[in-house]
């Protein structure tokens, strides 16, 4: 589904990733993992289309499609979310409304006509009981006033109501309580299916224990040093990143 | 992807939609300002003695006064002598019915939207239309007349009913109140009228549709409103104007008077011809507009979207003399390319527990400056009166500005008065937040802008607040990259 190749890029001339190549199946759940600053939320921007990233080198496709060529605006509609680290607020539009605008634009670009608002009210419905999510929360404003918690709640709602193909789940863990980490990653695991895939940037073995991922990429210094299993994680929690960077450093040398 | 300096030159070269000019044949006064235009006009309007009177001591009190020069801009110059003070489509006689309207001028306000038809009129709405200086139909006449309900042009008022606009017209904004409403007391042309009786609630929007078609003319209108004890009435003005390289001078006055326990509602949506993105042409929008509370309990609320003219210049205000009044402004003022808008409101709060809000949101983008101007009064009898001020301006891009000028005077220490400001950019982050949900820059502008001037559309009639949600998003189309 998704294929990295040799992807290289930064920001206002500092290198961030220095060739990434990473191959995701439909299916598949990979975990990035990483200390700070090795350039993982870098990635997540960068296939996203954040126009303050630049592209030096490398191919990223979706499905085939050249990815790096689509706006980022189209990149959405080609089945890319990404859960945003720190999702926005935008005053006086209301929950609902932006998620319809949303879902119609992403419609029509795959020539469907946009969803009548009955049926768009049962979809609401259906996919809030699914991941959980207050009702209440929906007619307010986007994310105004929301508590941490409760915008990256919103975050897996938008991901269960737009039905992407990949998902990039950006840190999606950090600044939740142990309660909200079970009800996030409960919709996330209630969302996966054998034809979508996920992308999971964690700091934390915490979160793959109620998400488990089919592999784990450890990223430092802007390249992915280190792959493995569900036990690449539980062996970071245990050792720390240390002896990746010093195993990584060698590596350099050589 | 389009860059930021491309959308914004984009938005700065879009087409004023409504530029198109109407070829009806006017029956147009020279150029000029004199006691002789002053004779002209108001021979022409057949007008009784009296108002002739207050037309020429209008007209000494604005040879006596200069131009302002506290504003937050350049003045124009304005040659008054180079403006024609009267334009009317040429009539052979007065209309009975609809069928009798020159069908291009009836074109002209189809092309704006506002059918003039009573079958194509939107449910409930009643149009008064002024073109240029003359109003041309107003519709419902026949219904409102039921309820005992007075809806027409400010001439036909002169004539059917002068007992009230002699008794009212002036004494909100008095002739000499200062140069543009001097100005207009000494020329005005037309305008509307409204009068509601006693306990009658007006079970439709009013509407006015002003529309400037000939060059080189003002338009001078005059609106007067009075709800009489226990009244209500709802009223729309909306404006635009052909385009022209020349700058065009509008200097309305409008004066609303709400007796005990009545409430008026005033809502503008001014789409004026805003000039071209160098600032060339455009309408000077100067106008007075004020309302009274007059008797106890009574309410004003003047609700404005200004997204036209290369100058506006105004501020809606409200004399809260009975006790309980209350009185309310909600405004959205959009500048782009060189547009300048100085607006905000005044409170004077006179009675006791007298209340006031004002909700004022600024939006500028290319190079529009925007600036607040409000002055909240409290006299030394308005015991335990109220004020609460909002005043939010939202940037996008860099070349623009906005300004907020609040002025507070309290002169009794039971009042209680509030202001809130905030400034706010659009942030890149908001736009790729929405471009990553699937939703284009242009559409996600315009979703942060609706969503921020929600507030203030909130307030507006049902159909006109979806007509000004569009005119933003138009507006500001691609304002941002």
């Amino acid at each position: 589904m998704l294929s990295i190749k040799n992807l290289h890029a930064g920001v206002e001339g500092k290198k961030i990733l220095k060739g990434i190549n990473l191959q995701v199946n439909a299916g598949e759940v990979h975990a990035i993992m990483g200390p700070n600053g090795s350039g993982k939320s870098s990635l997540a921007s960068v296939l996203a289309g954040r126009e303050s990233y630049e592209v030096t080198e490398g191919d990223v496709t979706l499905d085939e499609k050249e990815l790096l060529e689509m706006s980022p605006e189209d990149r959405a509609r080609e089945g890319l979310f990404l859960a945003f680290q720190y999702p926005v607020e935008i005053p006086g539009v209301s929950n609902i409304n932006f998620l319809k605008t949303a879902l119609n634009e992403i419609r029509s670009y795959r020539s469907l006509a946009p969803l009548d608002a009955k049926s768009f009210l049962a979809l609401t419905k259906e996919k809030q009981k699914l991941v959980e999510f207050d009702a209440k929360f929906t007619n307010r404003s986007l994310n105004e006033g929301f508590s941490g918690g409760e915008k990256k709640r919103n975050e897996i709602f938008q991901l269960a109501m737009l039905e992407p193909k990949l998902s990039i789940l950006d840190e999606t863990d950090s600044g939740l309580d142990i309660d909200a980490l079970r009800i996030v990653s409960n919709g996330v695991n209630r969302l996966r299916t054998d034809k979508n895939a996920f992308i999971i940037i964690t700091h934390y073995q915490r979160l793959l224990e109620y998400i488990v991922p089919d592999f784990v990429h450890v990223l430092y210094d802007g390249r992915i040093v280190k792959s493995g299993t569900k036990a690449l994680a539980l062996e970071l929690e245990e050792k720390g990143y240390d002896w990746l960077k010093e195993e990584a450093q060698l590596q350099e040398q050589v | 992807m389009a860059s930021s300096t491309d959308i914004l030159t984009d938005i700065t070269e879009k087409d004023y939609e409504f530029g198109f000019v109407t070829d009806i044949e006017m029956d147009i006064a020279p150029a000029g300002l004199s006691e002789e235009t002053i004779h002209f006009i108001s021979a022409k309007k057949n007008e009784p003695e009296w108002l002739l009177d207050w037309r020429l001591k209008a007209y000494k009190a604005f040879q006596k006064q200069s131009m302002p020069h506290w504003q937050n801009f350049e003045m124009p110059d304005i040659d008054f002598q180079k403006i024609s003070y009267y334009a009317a489509p040429k009539q052979k006689k007065q209309y009975n019915s609809l069928d009798e309207v020159d069908p291009e001028l009836i074109a002209t306000f189809e092309k704006l939207g506002i059918p003039l038809s009573e079958q194509k009129t939107l449910a409930g709405v009643a149009v008064d239309a002024v073109f240029d200086s003359v109003s041309v139909a107003t519709t419902y006449k026949g219904k409102l007349k039921e309820l005992g309900i007075i809806f027409c042009s400010f001439s036909e008022a002169v004539q059917e009913h002068p007992e009230l606009v002699r008794k009212y017209a002036g004494s909100v904004v008095p002739h000499s109140d200062n140069i543009f409403a001097s100005l207009n007391a000494a020329v005005f042309s037309d305008g509307s009228f409204v009068y509601i009786p006693k306990g009658v609630r007006c079970p439709m929007e009013l509407s006015t549709y002003f529309r400037i078609n000939t060059e080189n003319t003002g338009q001078f209108e005059r609106t007067l409103i009075i709800a009489d004890e226990g009244a209500y009435v709802s009223y729309l003005e909306g404006c635009t104007a052909p385009r022209r390289d020349e700058n065009q001078l509008h200097a309305a006055v409008v004066e609303l008077i709400a007796m005990e326990n009545a409430e008026i509602k005033y809502s503008t949506v001014q789409n004026w011809y805003p000039g071209d993105k160098d600032g060339k042409g455009g309408i000077y929008n100067f106008v007075t507009k004020r309302g009274i509370c007059k008797g106890d309990n009574a309410k004003i609320s003047w609700t404005q979207v200004e997204t036209g003219s290369a100058i506006t210049w105004k501020y809606p205000s409200v004399i809260l003399q009975g006790d309980n009044s209350e009185g309310e402004f909600y405004s959205v003022a959009v500048t782009k390319n060189k547009q300048i808008a100085d607006t905000g409101t005044k409170m004077h709060h006179i009675g006791a527990n007298t209340r006031s809000r004002i909700i004022s949101k600024g939006i500028s983008a290319g190079h529009g400056q925007n600036s607040y101007r409000g002055l909240v009064q409290v006299g030394s009898n308005a015991k335990n009166a109220r004020n609460f001020t909002q005043c939010d301006s939202l940037l996008i891009g860099d070349q623009c500005g906005a300004h907020t000028f609040p002025y507070i005077e309290s002169k009794n220490s039971t009042a209680t008065i509030e202001h809130e400001a905030t400034t706010s950019k659009i942030g890149e982050d908001q736009i790729f937040y929405l471009n990553q949900r699937g939703i284009d820059t242009e559409k996600a502008v315009a979703l942060i802008v609706n969503g921020y001037a929600r507030e203030v559309l909130n307030q507006l009639p049902m159909e006109f607040a979806v007509e000004a949600q569009k005119l933003l998003s138009i507006t500001l189309e691609g304002s941002v990259g």
